[in-house]
């Protein structure tokens, strides 16, 4: 968090001045380890079996906060009598498919339930469990499940998942991860004694969790952990998404993402959703908020198709593009090889040192007909036709290479207004401070103008297919001499107006009848009484510890989410010292700090009649308002593919054998095994080596906005590895001087920093030895080097398709890597001895 | 222009993340240029190297293997100290170098010659000349932002507060509380740098909170002003001298016997 998020990690110095205790677990002692009161190495990629150790550990010794886990999560839940654990299956749950190689979760469902819907599978299939969105999976309504509020019988959740994971004992843990089991206890302590009613404890994370083929269910662990203790919903508790740069949180809310529309809505399929009526059927949830997803998207489709958009014509929803297939990242990139896709945006993103096996979509861009890049400066992205690596090994040529480039400046965002919304889900409003120098131009202006010159080109046409275009709601107010469309236009937009064209004080006044526009349900409110509320920057000193009047917080200004979890069932804060909302029993209304997350007047006594819709169907002890059943899912039985439980399986290249399960993988990992992404054998004597890639304070992600100036280069001039003083000797590599590392896919070199920050772990019988590697290297800009992210796979996680970058395989080799055709001979030539070592491994 | 109070640096390492904001905030305020050969020193994430003429702030970076305690990496942000004896202004043949009204040390660079005299007096090694343009430069407090009533450059970049500015008397109180509350939690080898008025440069405007002793980071341990036993030496060479044109002297009266 020092390393990636500097400011932010102002806040961790504070709370640790104010008594905190500071835990820090990552493979290396980097700048955060520095100023934490503990740093836990371990071994990459095996997060599952440290934090299902925790949870082992709450479980065991009877340290879960259990007034908050039988009335807040799902723990008292019978599953049904069909499920069959990993334990029982060797690493497979119940429902698996060896011919799809995927799950069907009808077993995983809550006892006498069912599946609410066959929509559901088909749509994990196309679009990933991520298409869920906030909401999780469908429950049946009417039915309510059959609890054990002892938590005593067998199939309960409470049970499976003590059963589940009896076996992560700290040993193991010591096993799997490397880490000495007295170092994982005094972890494990640390976080029970720190929870409770009196004490709250907080996990944040960065993209290191998520950017692995098991990420989802990394962070899954981690929600188990924090339901378990209760800390979900309280001040000072929570898991905090430090999010990879500025905004990234506001672009999963208005989506950059294939699979989803704004307010994580999913996309429409094709063949499943023919009509609005059909699309909500399947995405409306009985309970919860999600209840009310009709009046989400009709609004939204009055906000985009304006006055076209009406009852008589399903408010346009034949407009929307449909799902035909998996359009992630990765796909596309194969498709762009096998000349399937012909052209590429890119906007602000480096594709070309920052994805992962960056060669191969260096090579697949080599097939494209166009590609526009939109950027502050030249990147590898734009400049691969004539200066990628694979120019010079020769397996590129630039006069093959057929693609038309249009490299069009982009304004920084200190050249235009708009907002940035942080991990808190805090809008922040951002003022043009100057204006954009020549042909540079806002996202905005290109987007609105490319829009308008399209449907000028248009206006004529009677094809249906062109209808969507002219029928936009295209009119946003421009201003100054370029015609800059109106940033706070769009934010009002977003934020939603009424039947009287004034901005909505928020989403529970959308309607689904087409009165109400609005661009994104949950930012619905951000212009509430025609107020720019981001735009606010009332002192800390003037309000309220926390802070309402400072920017605005999706939904409703709401600063803790399912903050009704901080009160006890019957509505009393928990303790004096945690206090945040709570029941006002002569008010008959919940009161606080902040405002909270159920109906405001909803009693904690409250028992839903049976004809109750959306909220009003989740009962006063709810706090998991956006869940179907209001609670808090330590186990999740549907909406996520690779199974309903956390499980340890081995990174997608691993030297080490899995030791709970005769699968070494996750069995619903995505590959892609072709030419040029090809994995390492795992266990490999080849490849012996665990690598780890990373930023570093002074970059900024692959370099564009950082390697171009002085001041940031020269502190960072070089690429470099990062290696223990043990493998330094075990492989002759000198401080200061070159190593070169090889996979399957690349090799590269780097300068060497020997250090005994990075030091090798014993893990079961033998010694893994962990290089780190920094990515943000590339051909332009001051600072040149090799990509770290050419030697990685691109090998997927199954429910949001991220790519594996955090735990993969190499081999090492003192001095410079070779020039020309000799260095795809260097890669080839340890594939193929991997390839024999296999056979002769396999063969005996 | 009357003077103000002391103004000055508290720099508490033990907080610092090694973000090197200050070493570019630095330079982007004061356009210094870039100075860095662009090649890893290999000296952990330190690749600024030392103070100089072209840098102003330099983070150090120091990685300890403890037997008994583990592994340590210490970060620390070093900067001029504006000594109240600053032996750079007493040895400046020009006036260049002067005391402000906040009692900081600044070189005013239309002025400076670059005859380099206050390069060897400086006993921190911090003031250099630009080989390129000859004259001398140092950190100047940000005397400009300081006119304006704005904090220096880095103090305002620090994300943890590692770098504190204001009077130096404030300082020195929140210093010392400073140590006092890391004792209580433990931290037994918290000390304070350069906050004694009665040391070797009379007292720093720009002093140190440390983790361990100052060599490890690269100070020195006790610094004293080149210029500190000048006027001794003065007086001992003019003893010297008056004792050799005495003898002189005898000699030739003896002579004439």
């Amino acid at each position: 968090m020092a390393e990636c998020h500097p400011v932010g990690f102002q806040w961790v110095v504070e709370a640790k001045a104010r008594g905190a205790k500071v835990i820090h677990v990552d493979p290396r002692f980097t700048r955060t380890s520095a100023l934490a009161d503990l740093h836990v190495p371990i071994r990459a990629g095996s997060d599952i079996a440290f934090l299902g150790g925790i949870v082992n550990h709450i479980l065991a010794n009877g340290r879960e906060f259990r007034e908050y886990v039988v009335s807040y999560t799902n723990a008292p839940v019978i599953v049904d009598e069909a499920f069959q654990d990993t334990e029982d299956l060797d690493g497979l749950f119940s429902g698996f498919d060896p011919e799809t190689g995927s799950y069907d979760p009808r077993s995983w469902q809550y006892d006498g339930m069912g599946m609410a819907s066959n929509a559901g599978s088909r749509q994990r299939r196309i679009a990933g469990g991520e298409a869920h969105g906030s909401g999780g999976a469908k429950l049946s309504h009417g039915s309510p499940p059959r609890t054990d509020p002892t938590l005593e019988h067998p199939r309960c959740v409470f049970q499976l998942l003590k059963r589940h994971f009896a076996r992560y004992t700290p040993e193991l843990v010591e096993q799997v991860c490397g880490v000495p089991r007295e170092q994982f206890l005094e972890v494990a302590e640390a976080l029970c004694q720190n929870s409770g009613r009196e004490r709250t404890s907080a996990f944040a994370y960065a993209v290191g969790w998520t950017h692995h083929a098991n990420g989802v269910q990394f962070i899954r662990t981690a929600a188990i952990v924090q339901l378990l203790l209760g800390n979900m919903g309280r001040p000072g508790g929570g898991i905090m998404a430090l999010r990879g740069h500025a905004s990234i949180q506001g672009s999963t809310d208005i989506p950059t993402l294939y699979n989803l529309l704004p307010g994580y809505l999913p996309m429409p399929i094709a063949g499943t959703h023919g009509s609005l009526q059909e699309y909500l059927d399947d995405v409306r949830l009985p309970a919860g908020f999600w209840g009310r997803s009709d009046s989400y998207m009709v609004s939204l489709l009055k906000a985009w198709f304006g006055d076209r958009a009406t009852a008589g014509n399903d408010f346009c929803f034949d407009h929307l593009p449909k799902l035909t297939g998996d359009h992630s990242i990765f796909p596309t990139v194969m498709a762009m090889l096998d000349g399937t896709c012909k052209g590429f945006f890119v906007p602000g993103e480096n594709p070309a040192v920052g994805s992962p096996n960056a060669g191969l979509h260096r090579k697949a861009m080599a097939k494209l007909d166009w590609l526009v890049v939109r950027e502050l400066v030249e990147t590898e992205t734009a400049s691969f036709w004539y200066n990628a690596p694979e120019i010079e090994t020769g397996e590129l040529r630039t006069e093959d290479i057929g693609t038309e480039v249009f490299l069009l400046p982009a304004a920084a965002h200190t050249e235009k207004d708009g907002t940035f919304t942080n991990t808190q889900r805090l809008l922040q409003w951002h003022h043009k401070a100057v204006e954009p120098v020549g042909d540079q131009r806002s996202e905005l202006w290109f987007y609105y103008h490319l829009g308008r010159r399209i449907r000028e080109k248009l206006a004529t046409s009677a094809e249906a297919r062109d209808r969507p275009l002219l029928d936009l709601a295209w009119d946003y107010p421009t201003e100054g001499p370029h015609a800059e469309p109106s940033a706070a236009a769009v934010l009002r937009e977003i934020g939603g107006v009424g039947p009287d064209g004034r901005a909505l004080p928020g989403y529970l006044e959308l309607k689904a009848d087409g009165s109400t526009a609005c661009g994104c349900w949950i930012y619905s409110g951000v212009y509430a009484d025609e107020v720019n509320q981001a735009d606010r920057r009332k002192p800390g000193s003037e309000q309220s510890w926390v802070a309402p009047e400072w920017g605005w917080a999706w939904p409703y200004n709401r600063r803790i989410l399912y903050n009704r979890a901080s009160a006890d069932p019957e509505g009393r804060p928990w303790s004096e010292r945690k206090r945040y909302v709570w029941w006002d029993q002569e008010q008959g209304r919940w009161t606080g700090h902040d405002n909270p997350d159920f109906g405001a007047a909803t009693a904690p006594g409250y028992d839903p009649p049976d004809d109750a819709e959306a909220e009003r169907a989740l009962d006063g002890t709810s706090p998991f308002v956006m869940q179907a059943d209001g609670k808090g899912w330590l186990f999740v039985p549907n909406g996520l593919d690779d199974g309903p439980l956390p499980t340890h399986y081995e990174p997608p290249e691993s030297p080490v054998a899995n030791p709970l399960y005769g699968r070494q993988t996750n069995p619903l990992m995505e590959t892609y095994d072709r030419p040029g992404n090809r994995m390492n054998p795992a266990l490999s004597p080849v490849y012996p080596f665990v690598f780890t890639t990373y930023r570093l304070t002074e970059h900024h992600t692959a370099g564009g906005m950082s390697r171009t100036l002085g001041y940031l280069s020269e502190l960072q001039p070089e690429m470099f590895c990062e290696v223990s003083p043990e493998l330094a000797r075990l492989r002759g590599l000198v401080n200061g001087g070159w190593a070169t590392i090889v996979t399957s896919r690349a090799a590269i070199e780097a300068r060497v920093l020997v250090t005994g920050r990075l030091r090798p772990l014993r893990v079961g019988g033998q010694v893994v030895h962990q290089v780190g590697l920094p990515y943000h290297w590339g051909r332009n800009g001051l600072a040149t080097g090799d990509g770290a992210n050419d030697l990685l796979p691109i090998v997927g996680d199954p429910n949001v398709h991220i790519m594996e970058s955090k735990a993969n395989t190499c081999d090492v080799l003192p001095g410079r890597r070779p020039r020309g055709p000799a260095l795809v001979e260097l890669v080839e030539g340890h594939r193929a001895r991997a390839l024999a070592e296999q056979e002769r491994e396999g063969s005996r | 222009m009357t003077a103000g109070p002391r103004m000055g640096f508290f720099t508490d390492t033990s907080v610092c993340i090694g973000c090197k904001a200050c070493e570019v905030a630095c330079k982007e305020w004061n356009l210094v240029p870039e100075d860095g050969p662009l090649r890893l020193t290999g000296d952990s994430y330190d690749n600024t190297g030392a103070l100089g003429a072209s840098t102003w702030r330099h983070v150090a970076f120091v990685e300890q293997q403890r037997d008994d305690q583990g592994l340590r990496w210490l970060m620390s942000s070093d900067v001029c100290k504006h000594c109240s004896s600053a032996a750079c202004l007493e040895v400046c043949p020009t006036g260049a170098l002067f005391r402000t009204e906040f009692s900081t040390v600044v070189v005013q660079a239309d002025i400076c010659n670059g005859c380099g005299y206050c390069v060897p007096a400086c006993p921190f090694g911090v003031i250099d000349r630009r080989e390129d343009d000859g004259r001398a430069f140092k950190c100047t407090l940000c005397y400009d932002r300081l006119r304006d009533d704005l904090q220096p450059a880095c103090a305002t970049a620090c994300p943890t507060d590692s770098i504190q500015f204001g009077e130096l008397g404030e300082l020195r109180e929140r210093a010392r509380e400073r140590v006092a509350a890391l004792h209580d939690a433990g931290v037994a080898e918290a000390r304070l740098y350069l906050d004694d008025e009665d040391d070797g440069i009379g007292g720093a405007g720009a002093f140190f909170l440390l983790l361990d002793e100052p060599e490890v980071y690269g100070l020195p341990p006790d610094p004293v002003s080149t210029t500190r036993d000048l006027p001794t030496l003065w007086r001992a060479a003019a003893l010297a001298a008056g004792t050799l044109l005495a003898a002189v002297a005898v000699s030739f009266v003896e002579g004439r016997r």
